[in-house]
């Protein structure tokens, strides 16, 4: 039934203008909510980078830290022990963490049944959730109680926290990898475990470089895990892993509680290093995933 | 291709291929190994610190839950009180803020924003997720804390004093302000970036249907998008509750550290996780480690709770939305 | 700009339809229609020269014809002639669609739709929408029907508005009894009579139906059809479909589109022929159109 006047709506009306107007609002809302999110990024930023740029010259990435007698200002020097502490550390648990994940995503996308496949990711993106506090207590609890900290035993710690995000991201390529080339494979009468190792795994090499470097970075900022396995108090160096050793991340959380001035400033440059170091990670793993995504979509 | 030339075409390599082969029997069993080590260890986690905790949950019992001291009556007496007030009240708080907040980035990122935009701000969002807690925690101390102090916490407190949550002037840059503030920058990334997705997934013959009934982009949002994806924000606000009960480090670098239950944001507190952090290394008797483990223990239970919850709405969608 | 004639795949769905095209329309559909000229001419639309863009490729060049009211108004031709673009762009659908752009005219009612000071959102209440693939919205029967009016800020009688929705689309008698349920659970003919009803619950002056029964099996189509019948005594309709016999059976007039090719070889709509439905099936003007409703491009 056509109103008298159909193009009486056609033209603003007093309710239509309200209704634009709360429209125009939430579309303001949205638009300010972005750009707070953004601000806050470049304010954080931006503090690391303006503290933390008087901090870097070459000795703060070639010295230890200086010994400190107490008595006047403290001598700026170097973190160099903790940025290879760090990498000590990651890289431990990378070791300790890549296999036991890419070996998990095959079994959970390649072997297991799928009841038991969907318990088992379950249980792993429940451990995801563990707060990394709780993992750095049991680790202490599992290892450390009665033996001492280690630097091996923080690898381990971190080792937990990444191995389900490598799962996960790997369990993803894997999917993606077409059933007709496994098929093929096995059709030509390849064993299930050349099949998986020699045609599907090979496909799948870029997104587990992916996740294995999303999840370093994330391990990298971690210090929870670390007050409880490596936490150097002194300022001494070492870089056994049977021993604690100097991080990065203990390095920012200590030199921030104290009220020392210079050490304030060594931290905003550590803060800058680390940030470096994640956004160098998220850059490698993101142009690996681009890269891959292509390779597939190429051959198909 | 007759059969003589190739003589592993004929019977006896079709009667191999019946029996089992080792390669995959080595393959089955390791990878089926490594998959268990994620039951083995959340089993392994649960036991030993429960294990731990023992002594305190045999000495204080429940009982523990509403006692609010630590270290009182000659270090013998230890709760977790004050520490489940301060996790309850930093998370949810930082939930609150960044429930809008988030919403509206992910209602930006997928419904507004034209494409070039959208491929700037959305990796810079993704970054905020990068920044390390200690990194945050350096920032809350040194830069928010005097911030706080010194402009913002006056302003509240000056409007709005006469609210019991703005009733005191910050004079330390460490109170449960910040450490809501801290916590709602984490969250908001996590929540932001699952809500842009859900929000995209909508099929856009259900928007179309919407706008071609004469609606506003918004009352497109209102009515829906949101019904659509109702589950999934809820999934994603019980996520980011997780990582925000979860979070010790940059907590305790910005919250006081005061066992405490104060009606004032502005005052100091702590937080489950955040005691545990701090007080570690302070911890000499048996006790007081229990106490600490009894704590992480609690911890454990909240995480474990907002965790399952969230995995078991996802994992109901996901079925739901298959039909 | 020459036209070149291609004989172009049309996606007729059921291939015993297309090889006895010539005798499946039955005369005696058409001559129950009365010549047009007798009918009232009250004119809704008048399209203008109207070309539309994506980014810079033409999709429908130069339309020009009027669409009357209380008629249903055919738009049939060849996949990719760009009906689906025409028909939106009555409703000023395409707005969402980024680098969409168009030129010449549209007059609704002699009020030219595109002009600066038209807001879409208005444009869309008057006229509504019903598209190839039901659409119902994750609510109740009732909370579809009601949506619309309640943006609206109708919201006094609601339920007589649900009601007499859900009447005029011949739905009320089978979910009158379950409004509470998910629209979801309705079959695909019930949901799209939903979505009929959804959009008749705000009063629209017109009517566009975008290939409304093709998702749907022939008994639901049947009453969908039947639906337009009655609906025309009271709304403007204008369908899309690529379905002759459809056209032939609901349409009082019928547009016919064909894809031609410019100068560069790009292909985009135009307007080949409009007419009452009769002449276009038993006596067409074009031999493009008469090649059409023979089936001999198809």
């Amino acid at each position: 039934m056509s109103a008298n006047a159909p193009t009486a709506d056609l033209f603003r009306s007093e309710r239509m203008r309200r209704r634009r107007i709360v429209n125009r609002l939430v579309e303001g809302a949205a638009t300010v909510a972005a750009l707070l999110a953004v601000a806050l990024l470049v304010i954080v930023v931006s503090s690391v980078v303006r503290q933390g740029w008087s901090a870097i010259n070459v000795d703060f990435f070639t010295k230890t830290p200086a010994i400190y007698t107490g008595f006047g200002p403290r001598p700026a020097s170097g973190i160099s022990s903790a940025i290879i502490g760090t990498l000590i550390i990651i890289g431990i648990a990378l070791v300790m963490a890549l296999p036991v994940g890419v070996l998990t995503a095959i079994y959970l996308n390649e072997l297991a049944p799928r009841k038991l496949a969907s318990v088992l990711t379950l249980a792993f993106d429940v451990l995801n959730g563990i707060p990394a506090i709780v993992l750095g207590i049991f680790v202490f609890i599992f290892v450390v109680v009665g033996h001492g900290q280690a630097a091996w035993k923080a690898s381990f710690a971190l080792a937990i926290l990444m191995v389900p995000m490598i799962a996960r991201s790997t369990q993803e390529v894997l999917a993606v990898v077409p059933a007709s080339m496994r098929e093929a494979s096995l059709a030509l009468g390849a064993a299930k475990w050349r099949t998986t190792l020699s045609v599907v795994l090979p496909q799948a090499v870029g997104g587990i470089v992916t996740g294995a470097t999303l999840a370093t970075a994330r391990a990298a900022g971690e210090t929870a895990p670390l007050l409880f396995t490596s936490a150097l108090y002194s300022d001494s160096v070492s870089y056994d892993p049977r021993q604690p050793i100097a991080s990065i991340p203990m390095f920012i959380f200590t030199s921030a509680e104290q009220a020392d001035p210079v050490l304030h400033q060594q931290a905003w440059g550590a803060a800058a290093v680390l940030i470096g170091i994640i956004l160098i990670a998220s850059l490698i793993a993101r142009w690996f995933a681009d890269r891959s995504v292509r390779r597939l979509k190429g051959e198909r | 291709m007759s059969v003589a030339q190739e003589p592993a075409a004929g019977p006896a390599a079709i009667q191999r291929r019946g029996r089992f082969r080792p390669g995959d029997a080595i393959l089955y069993v390791v990878t089926c190994a490594a998959a268990l080590t994620g039951v083995v260890l959340l089993g392994l986690i649960t036991h030993e610190v429960l294990t731990q905790a023992w002594p305190a949950m045999q000495k204080f019992g429940l009982g523990f839950l509403t006692t609010q001291a630590w270290g009182d009556k000659g270090n013998t007496l230890f709760g977790a009180k004050s520490f489940i007030f301060g996790t309850v009240v930093t998370s949810f708080g930082a939930l609150l803020l960044a429930t809008p907040i988030s919403l509206a980035i992910a209602l930006f990122l997928s419904e507004l924003a034209p494409r070039w935009i959208r491929s700037v701000v959305a990796p810079l969002v993704e970054l905020l997720a990068a920044i390390p807690s200690v990194v945050l925690g350096l920032w809350g101390i040194l830069v928010l804390g005097p911030f706080i102090t010194g402009t913002l916490g006056p302003a509240i407190h000056g409007t709005l004093g006469w609210v019991p949550i703005f009733s005191t002037k910050p004079t330390v840059g460490s109170n449960m302000f910040a450490a809501i503030l801290i916590l709602t920058i984490m969250i908001i990334p996590i929540v932001s970036s699952i809500c842009r997705e859900l929000f995209v997934s909508v099929p856009a013959e259900l928007k179309d249907g919407a706008l071609a009934l004469g609606a506003t982009r918004w009352e497109v949002v209102r009515g829906v998008v949101f019904p659509y994806a109702r589950a999934g924000i809820a999934a994603a606000l019980i996520l980011g509750l997780g990582r925000a009960l979860g979070e010790a480090i940059a907590v305790t670098q910005v919250i006081g550290n005061r066992v405490a239950i104060n009606k004032s944001l502005f005052d100091p507190g702590d937080t489950l996780a955040s005691r545990i952090a701090g007080q570690y290394q302070g911890a000499d008797t048996a006790l007081q480690v229990a106490s600490l483990v009894y704590l992480a223990v609690i911890l454990l239970v909240f995480s474990l709770i907002a965790n399952l919850a969230a995995q078991l709405i996802v994992r109901r969608v996901a079925g739901r939305h298959q039909v | 700009m020459t036209e070149v004639n291609y004989p172009v795949d049309i996606d007729v769905k059921d291939p015993a339809e297309r090889a006895g095209l010539p005798s499946a329309i039955d005369p005696s559909l058409l001559a129950a229609k009365p010549p047009a000229e007798t009918l009232a001419r009250d004119r809704v639309f008048s399209i203008e020269n109207l070309t539309a863009f994506y980014g810079n490729a033409p999709a429908i060049r130069d339309v020009t014809f009027e669409i009357y009211q209380r008629m249903v108004t055919a738009i049939i031709g060849p996949s990719g002639c760009g009906k689906s673009t025409f028909i939106r762009c009555l409703n000023r659908m395409n707005d969402v669609i980024p680098n969409f752009k168009t030129e010449g005219r549209i007059l609704y009612h002699d009020i030219d739709l595109q002009a600066r000071n038209i807001d879409p959102v208005g444009v869309r209440r008057r006229i509504g929408m019903v598209f190839q693939r039901p659409n119902p919205f994750p609510k109740s029967i009732y909370e579809n029907i009601a949506y619309g009016p309640r943006i609206l800020g109708l919201k006094d009688d609601l339920d007589s508005r649900v009601e007499k929705a859900l009447r005029r689309a011949a739905l009320w008698d089978e979910v009158k009894d379950r409004l509470k349920r998910s629209a979801w659970s309705l079959s695909g003919g019930q949901q799209q009579r939903l979505c009929i009803a959804r959009c008749l619950a705000i009063e629209p002056d017109v009517i566009l139906m975008d290939e409304p029964a093709s998702a749907l099996d022939p008994i639901a189509t049947t009453r969908i059809e039947d639906l337009m019948h009655e609906l025309k005594r009271d709304y403007t309709i204008v369908v899309v479909t690529h379905n002759m016999q459809q056209a032939a059976r609901v349409a009082d007039m019928t547009a016919f589109f064909n894809i031609s090719r410019g100068a560069e070889g790009e292909r985009s709509g135009v307007l080949v022929e409009y007419d009452d439905t009769k002449t276009i099936f038993t006596q067409p003007k074009d031999s493009r159109t008469e090649d059409y409703v023979t089936g001999r491009f198809g």
